[in-house]
């Protein structure tokens, strides 16, 4: 934890100077023992859900206990997402670098003494790797992070973020010092156009182009221009601004400020959706400590230039990621978009032009302007420089953040890194893009992930989710639970998207009752194309992408549905039933228990059955049983109930 | 002048018109449900969709709100166009089977009958919001907005109770494409009675 | 003002900004945390310190799914619909606590007791599916732990 003396140094100094931030970065990094033994736990997230901060509190009762502080005292710190999200809680002893997973708090006493104490490594709670079943002890070994090429992530994990001086000490800033004492506004914008970035939150519109026009509608129209950070990030399954928000404040914080020089910005914003408070909370104790430190607002460092930064709670609608309905929002209006036939650049936020990028955009600036951009265009491929996070979820070993270069194959991705389909079976679609994307199937497993060879199998980058499926993940359902999230979210302004997502919903809901002919089929495509082409915004511009793409991939499962009346994925409730293996059963009544239709009977320690006429198909049972007993049957069993009614 | 082809017919139009303007200046009929010179256009309904093309790049943009530029290839009747225009009325069919207006449209475009559910047979109101528009931007007093999102959109006033802020101008009935506000003012304006409860306090 | 809690202020919620347009979200977030809704006494001296027209500040209430004109419950149960719960039954999770709660998602119970409702995505995937509890995550959530956690909320 920090000492008293330092923080109250940290609060009394402005930097006067870029001079004056590289001199105390200098101190800071000498104030730092590299020997001295630190313990991170890892907070993002699925940690802190898994119990993290239980751990940590553990862990620092132990090391008092330890009666450590009279040896090399070690310090704890808290940290953003480290990634490996299926293995948390994370904990790291450094300079090992020992990487500790899945810690309990009881598991705490265990590594001050074996670890802190003796020097030696808790072998139980080291990775297996899972071929050889050998203990890992190194982050850097495991195969989760070996292929991964973290640069936007790089601080994420080694600096607690709620710190400016461990973040200034890792670099934080000095790209912006370099900007104000040796670049002029064309140097930037110049340089991160032949950096070849592109927009990381979906589209991918070249980010130094659209700095130009910026520049350009400013010749016309002249200032307040306005820098926006879209931090938004509301597609399901995607979580890396989030992370990069928590875990990285001042990355995004320094992009923008070095924009508002190169545009002459004096006002900025950050749209928050409001499910990320940590994010929120930690971007503003960033702001707090750059202001304080001449960072951000009044004369940074030391120039005439000035920028300031509020940050605005999204309040629960997913269309305020779309930049003109964010606009609206930041206004005060209810999100709702506008047609884009100016672009945002010439008039954006109340009308003036505004540069909008995504957190993970705003992320990658400060890596160009310090390493140059033919650095950050060597990475990657040609039209899709540098690297990109994603979300790495569904039905995946590995779980969590990855940050690969572009054009990275999909199925490096999803089996080398993600450790493959729990299972060890191939994975079925991975769907990217989130609800304005769309499905790839396995047999373009080799499909680099760039934005073009992604849009050309009729899927997009996105903002970077890859949610995985396996057999047991129906199409058809994937598609309804698309829709249905956008319907619950499509602002109702225009109405090819307020009646046609229901519209097109209820056409696969009958779908999934076996309802429907091949003709539908082809009016579901009609539909989805008027849609997209009808709609005011992307959000309904692109909400028919996973209906049509599934079409593309999986019309043979769509026709399964309609003509066998099947779900081949044992989904769709409708067309299964469940029942209960007599052989496997072992009467443990634990499913019977839980039945909320009672539809269970059997006696204790003997197989039990299930009444068809009641079983709503719930799955509750199937959830519940220890021994796998309960099967999935499609298609249905017909019930007694049925059987009366059709004879 | 700015010159562009409206279905392969050259066409002269002034810099700030829209497709629309020029369209309706040569009498190329484009339909519309939620334009209305007296307000701002907000590009809701879509009904006024067409097509350009440049090549084989094709998009299709609403013609209300699109601005002309020299060399456009503008049609306003083409397969896309239609499919956009056939769907949005099969589906206002259902929503708002009420009004002859949208089966006149319909009936227009080859729509005879709908395969939607209709839920409310009453129902006349398409969500356009020229009356919100209108009653904002043209009488001043934003008695109604819009409440809700999504699906469960309305047109009302707060609380859905009487407004105060209403002057009973009736403005709203007028610009009405579908005759929905007829039916509505009273809830907006109060019936006169409470109306002159109103005044008296 | 009668259906405030007492120790919650109005105005020096509404003092925290300036009265302008661009604040009326912010506002409306600090009223509806004090208060767990936006009761209309407070709209009203909303819209007074913004210049927003009452109707448009409705509307702005009613858009955004933070914002709820009725009381909340006591306790918020979240269950997370992100695609990675989804594929994992996070809908069965609704429906079950749909059917123990005897409410649709987004309601709250007569006792003013629980708000349910969903969320999309909360960005532990790792852990789906995902139920929040107030503050606390039930992970790999099932029907079993929800009946533990409920009757907890009931006694306390």
């Amino acid at each position: 934890m920090a000492e008293t003396n330092v923080a109250q140094s940290f609060t009394e100094r402005r930097l006067g100077s870029a001079a004056d931030l590289k001199l105390y970065q200098e101190e800071l990094l000498a104030q730092k023992d590299p020997q001295q033994a630190e313990v991170i736990v890892c907070y993002g997230t699925g940690c802190l859900a898994a119990g993290a901060e239980q751990v940590e509190a553990a862990l620092k009762e132990a090391l008092d206990q330890a009666g450590l502080d009279t040896k090399v005292r070690p310090l704890i710190k808290t940290t953003g997402c480290r990634g490996f999200c299926s293995r948390g809680p994370l904990v790291v002893i450094q300079p090992e670098g020992l990487f500790y997973q899945k810690v309990k708090a009881s598991d705490a006493e265990e590594i001050v003494q074996t670890t802190l104490v003796e020097g030696q490594p808790v072998e139980r709670l080291l990775y297996q790797d899972p071929q050889s079943g050998e203990p890992i002890p190194r982050e850097q070994d495991i195969p989760f992070y070996k292929k991964q090429h973290r640069l936007v992530l790089g601080r994420i994990g080694s600096v607690d973020p709620t710190d400016i001086r461990e973040s200034i000490a890792a670099g934080a800033y000095q790209a912006l010092a370099k900007v104000l004492t040796g670049m002029s506004p064309e140097d930037v914008v110049s340089e991160v156009e032949k950096s070849g970035l592109r927009g990381r939150g979906g589209a991918g519109f070249p980010t130094g182009r659209k700095w130009r026009g910026a520049l350009k509608a400013i010749e016309k129209k002249g200032r307040p221009v306005y820098v926006v950070c879209n931090g938004d990030e509301g597609d399901p399954g995607a979580f890396m601004d989030c992370m990069i928000m928590e875990g990285d404040p001042h990355a995004v914080l320094e992009g923008m400020i070095i924009a508002a020089y190169a545009l002459g910005s004096e006002q900025g914003y950050i749209y928050v959706r409001h499910e990320y408070p940590v994010a929120i909370k930690h971007l503003d104790l960033a702001m707090e400590q750059a202001r304080s430190l001449g960072l951000l607002g009044d004369n940074i460092l030391g120039s005439d230039f000035c920028f300031d930064l509020r940050i605005n709670r999204g309040a629960g609608a997913f269309v305020c990621g779309e930049s003109t309905a964010l606009f609206t929002s930041i206004e005060g209006l209810a999100g709702e978009p506008r047609p884009k036939y100016v672009r945002s650049v010439e008039e954006g936020l109340w009308g003036r032009p505004t540069v909008l990028n995504n957190v993970e955009s705003w992320a990658n600036v400060p890596l160009i302007i310090n390493n140059g951009a033919d650095w950050f265009a060597g990475i990657g491929v040609p039209h899709s420089t540098g690297t990109k996070v994603f979300s790495l979820v569904g039905k995946v070993n590995n779980v969590g953040l990855v940050e690969v270069p572009m054009g990275t194959s999909l199925v490096e991705i999803i089996e080398e890194i993600g450790g493959g389909v729990p299972g060890g079976e191939p994975f079925k679609a991975v769907q990217t893009g989130g609800p304005s994307g769309g499905c790839i199937p396995y047999s373009l497993k080799d499909v680099p992930v760039d934005y073009d060879s992604l849009s050309k199998v009729g899927s997009m980058m996105g903002s970077g989710g890859m949610i995985v499926m396996d057999e047991r993940d129906c199409v058809v359902d994937v598609a309804r639970y698309f829709l249905r999230f956008l319907e619950e979210e499509s602002c109702g302004k225009c109405i090819p998207c307020r009646l046609g997502l229901t519209r097109l919903r209820e056409m696969l809901d009958d779908f999934s009752k076996g309802k429907g002919t091949e003709k539908d089929v082809e009016e579901i495509e009609s539909l989805g194309e008027a849609i997209k082409d009808g709609s005011l915004c992307a959000l309904g511009g692109s909400a028919p992408n996973p209906v049509l793409t599934t079409l593309q991939y999986f019309r043979d499962e769509y026709l399964a549905h309609i003509n066998e009346r099947r779900c081949p994925a044992g989904i769709c409730k409708e067309l299964i039933s469940y029942q209960i293996d007599q052989e496997a059963c072992t009467g443990c009544r634990t499913c019977a228990r839980l039945c909320p239709q009672e539809a269970i009977s059997g006696e204790k320690k003997k197989p039990h059955t299930i009444d068809q006429d009641k079983c709503i198909q719930c799955g509750i049972c199937l959830e519940s049983c220890n021994f796998g007993a309960v099967q999935v049957i499609s298609p249905a069993l017909v019930s007694q109930k049925s059987q009366e009614a059709a004879s | 002048m700015i010159e562009f082809k409206i279905n392969d017919q050259p066409v002269e139009a002034q810099a700030g018109w829209t497709v629309l303007d020029t369209a309706r200046q040569y009498g190329i009929h484009i339909p519309t449900l939620c334009h209305h010179e007296a307000v701002e256009p907000s590009g809701n309904c879509r009904l006024c969709v067409v097509e350009l093309r440049d090549g084989d790049w094709s998009k299709v943009v609403i013609s209300c709100m699109y601005p002309v530029q020299d060399g456009l290839q503008v049609y306003t009747d083409s397969d896309r166009v239609k499919n956009v225009r056939r769907w949005i009325l099969e589906m206002l069919l259902s929503e708002c089977p009420a009004s002859s207006e949208i089966q006149r449209l319909a009936q227009e475009y080859g729509v005879e009958q709908t395969r939607f559910a209709i839920h409310d047979p009453e129902e006349d109101c398409i969500l356009c919001g020229l009356c919100v528009r209108t009653c904002k931007e043209v009488v001043g007093v934003s008695a109604i907005s819009m409440v809700g999102r999504g699906v469960h959109k309305v047109i009302g006033t707060p609380y859905m109770m009487p407004s105060d802020a209403c002057v009973a101008c009736g403005s709203c009935v007028t610009v009405c494409p579908t005759g929905a506000m007829r039916r509505r003012l009273d809830l907006v304006r109060g019936e006169p009675k409470t109306r002159m409860a109103h005044s008296a306090v | 003002m009668s259906t405030a809690p007492v120790e919650v202020d109005i105005d020096e919620i509404i003092e925290r900004y300036p009265g302008k347009q661009e604040y009326l979200i912010f506002l409306l977030q600090d009223v509806q945390s004090a208060f767990r809704y936006i009761p209309p006494e407070a709209l009203e001296l909303i819209c007074d310190h913004t210049g927003v027209p009452l109707s448009q500040a409705y509307s702005v209430a009613t858009f955004y799914k933070s914002f709820s004109l009725k009381p909340k419950g006591e306790h918020q149960v979240k269950v997370c619909l992100g695609t990675a719960c989804h594929l994992k039954g996070g809908e069965r999770l609704v429906d079950d606590l749909e059917r123990k709660l005897k409410v649709k998602a987004g309601e709250t119970t007569a006792d003013l007791l629980v708000t349910l409702e969903t969320v999309n995505c909360l960005g532990c995937c790792a852990l789906s599916p995902v139920v929040v509890v107030d503050d606390d995550y039930l992970a790999q959530a099932t029907s079993g732990k929800l009946n533990k956690k409920l009757k907890s909320l009931a006694a306390q």
